[in-house]
This record gives structure tokens, C-alpha cells and sequence, in this order.
């Protein structure tokens, strides 16, 4: 499956897991700092996952110190 | 995962809630937060005017758009701090979020009115981006609130956010700043009263919330920020509530709860010791103000020359 990456853009492709939430552990990915979203819609962390899909892995830690 | 609320299916789940939303019940959810921390803090009165810090990120614009949705009458103000293509493109996002709504936005430009921009800023007074940055920010948008006439200044600050300070300021014992976080700053001779409230929000339920209601924002990241210290805060907390969710909002608001009022004295007699800055009017500790030294030494200009017209 195709997997986008932000800061900076790029994208891997890596075998399927079975859901969301081992996605984020197989890539180290604290679950609380990002969305993840399949196919323009938000996917939760037991969503299934195949070869075909192509998930946006999206950060939403922001922000400097003030 | 099913929705919580209504059984059907989820699309995001909020783990220190311990419960699923559909889209619908989502957005419901962050209207209703807003609303809360709105009415517990005592933010805003009926009939306000609010003028939004507004920056192209998902914080500023979901507060944005939650209050207008509340129906306050909340105006947007957006700063260019010329950070290259970076500032550029944040307020491309402003803009276009602002038109399609018909919303007024307020727009201020850091080197077409001050004469620098953060990196000149933060050179020349030797201080970190963030601080520079941060030093403009809060100078610019109190003097916008109280020039244009708003009864208060509204940002985009959430629970992560206050949850990286308060740890940033507990592991220094930074007992003044500790005094002054709190989500209601009240309005003060040169003060606008100012007001953060997302707070009972973190940035992940922000970021779903844009993208759940089509709120185009920008998602890379400054590029000044990369490394900062509050990062970093945010890290070690996001990795803290993965293993117990819930222990974001339990720091900040049991802070707020049970220990803020312990350090308010010390924020109170500091207040009675500022008058105006020499250059500027705003309120200082000293002769001139923080931002004006700033703007002086970026400019080339010896500090203190020019007075309030």
C-alpha cells in the first residue's frame, strides 16, 4: 500500500497491515500526534487496510513557543 | 467503531473521552467544548466583539469558524511575518477561507509596517525565531484589538498547546508565567482582554475537525519551529497520553483547578509596576517596551528615539 508523509511531503509503499493502529506501530507513530485518512475520509485505528489502499499519514503537531 | 452518541459508524475516535463520533456528532462535539470552556471561563459576553488571531493553521480557522457558528460576531486578523514562501502561503489560505465565507479579515504586515521581519527580529535582538516571533505576536495583536475597537482578542491556543507550556513553565518554575496562564487574561489599562477558547480541544481533534467540516489549512510546519523546545514538550506529552489517555486535560485542568491561584499574586503586583513604553505607549516593566527595543535594534535604529504620536 501507498502511505503519504508530511514535514517533508513524501511518500513510501510498504505491505498492508491488518488495520490503522498497526500502520502507526510498524512506523513508530504516536497515534495521538497525527490523522490518518483514507480515500479523503478520516480512517479510526481499527480500520482494515489492503495493498490497494493509499493512506495520507497527516501530523497535527504545530506551533513555536508562543 | 460505532459512534457513541448515535451508533452509527465512527470516524474518529477521542481516546480521552473513551468514545467514537460519527462526522455529525464530531463537529456537535467541538461546537459543544468551545461553548463550555466559553461559559466555565467566562470568556465572552453577548453582543461582543471578537477579532480572532488568525494564522492559515487548523487552530485559528476551526476557532474561527466554531464562533461564528456560535454566533458571535468575530472578525479575523492575520499577520504576515514574512517567513519567505511559508508566510506566503499561510496567508493565501487565510484569504481564500475568509472570501468564501465573506468574512472581514484585518490584515497586518510585520515589514511593510515595523520596517523587519521575525528572522531580522530575531537576529538582532539575539533571541530565538519562536521568541521573536511570539514577542511580535502578542505586541501586534493587543495594539490591533484595542485600535480597531474589539471588547476582546480571541486565538487559537488548545489544550496541547497550554499543556506544552504549563510543563515548559513547571520544569523551570517559571512562577510569574504560571500566574498568567490561564485561558482569560482580563482587559487592563493597554490590555486587550484576551481568551483561548479551545482549550478543552486538542490539536487532533482540531485537525479532524477542518478536515471533517473542508477547512483547507496549512499543514506543513514552520519552518522556523522544527527542534523548538515546545515540540519537544508536545512529543514526550503525546507519548504520555498514548499510554494514559486523558492525562493532557488532567495536568492542565487540575493546574487551572488547583494551583494557578497560588501564582496569580505574583502576576498582580508585576501589573502594578508597568507604565507606558516611551516609543509605543503599551505597558512595560521599563522605559521601553520589549517589542520596540526589538523593532529598534532590526531597524538600525537607536532605542528609544521615537515617541508616541
Amino acid at each position: 500500500m501507498r502511505v503519504v508523509l508530511r514535514n517533508p511531503k513524501r511518500e513510501i509503499d510498504v505491505p498492508a497491515p491488518r488495520n490503522v493502529s498497526h500502520l502507526l506501530r510498524d512506523l513508530e507513530i504516536v497515534p495521538e500526534a497525527v490523522l490518518v485518512i483514507r480515500n479523503d475520509t478520516l480512517a479510526t485505528h481499527d480500520e482494515r487496510l489492503s495493498d490497494d489502499d493509499v493512506v495520507e499519514i497527516r501530523p497535527v503537531t504545530s506551533g513555536g513557543a508562543a | 467503531m460505532k459512534c457513541g452518541r448515535c451508533r452509527a459508524p465512527a470516524v474518529i475516535e477521542v481516546r480521552r473521552h473513551n468514545a467514537g463520533y460519527c462526522r455529525e456528532c464530531f463537529v456537535r462535539h467541538c461546537g459543544e467544548q468551545v461553548r463550555r470552556a466559553i461559559d466555565h471561563f467566562d470568556m465572552l459576553g453577548p453582543g461582543e466583539r471578537v477579532l480572532v488571531a488568525v494564522s492559515g493553521g487548523k487552530d485559528s480557522l476551526g476557532l474561527w469558524q466554531i464562533l461564528r457558528e456560535l454566533g458571535y460576531d468575530a472578525d479575523g486578523l492575520y499577520l504576515g511575518l514574512g517567513i519567505g514562501e511559508y508566510s506566503d502561503e499561510s496567508g493565501r489560505y487565510v484569504r481564500a477561507f475568509a472570501a468564501e465565507r465573506g468574512w472581514k479579515l484585518l490584515e497586518i504586515d510585520l515589514a511593510a509596517e515595523y520596517g523587519f521581519d521575525v528572522e531580522g527580529g530575531s537576529r538582532s535582538a539575539k533571541r530565538a525565531p519562536c521568541s521573536a516571533c511570539g514577542l511580535s505576536k502578542r505586541h501586534i495583536f493587543n495594539d490591533a484589538a484595542i485600535r480597531h475597537g474589539y471588547d476582546v482578542l480571541a486565538t487559537g491556543h488548545n489544550l496541547d498547546d497550554e499543556a506544552a507550556v504549563l510543563l515548559g513553565n513547571v520544569l523551570r518554575w517559571e512562577t510569574e508565567f504560571l500566574g498568567r496562564q490561564h485561558p482569560v487574561l482580563p482587559a487592563a489599562p493597554g490590555f486587550a482582554r484576551k481568551v483561548k477558547p479551545l482549550i478543552r480541544l486538542s490539536e487532533r481533534e482540531l485537525a479532524a475537525y477542518c478536515v471533517l467540516t473542508n477547512i483547507d489549512y496549512i499543514v506543513e510546519e514552520c519552518p522556523m519551529a522544527g527542534g523548538n523546545r515546545h515540540l519537544g514538550y508536545k512529543h514526550t506529552l503525546n507519548e504520555i497520553e498514548e499510554r494514559s489517555p486523558g492525562t493532557k486535560a488532567a495536568f492542565v485542568f487540575g493546574f487551572l483547578e488547583r494551583a494557578h491561584e497560588r501564582f496569580a499574586a505574583e502576576v498582580a503586583e508585576a501589573r502594578d509596576e508597568l507604565r507606558p513604553c516611551a516609543e509605543c505607549g503599551a505597558p512595560t516593566p521599563g522605559d521601553v517596551c520589549a517589542f520596540c527595543r526589538m523593532r529598534a535594534r532590526a531597524v538600525g535604529e537607536p532605542i528609544g528615539v521615537r515617541s508616541i504620536s
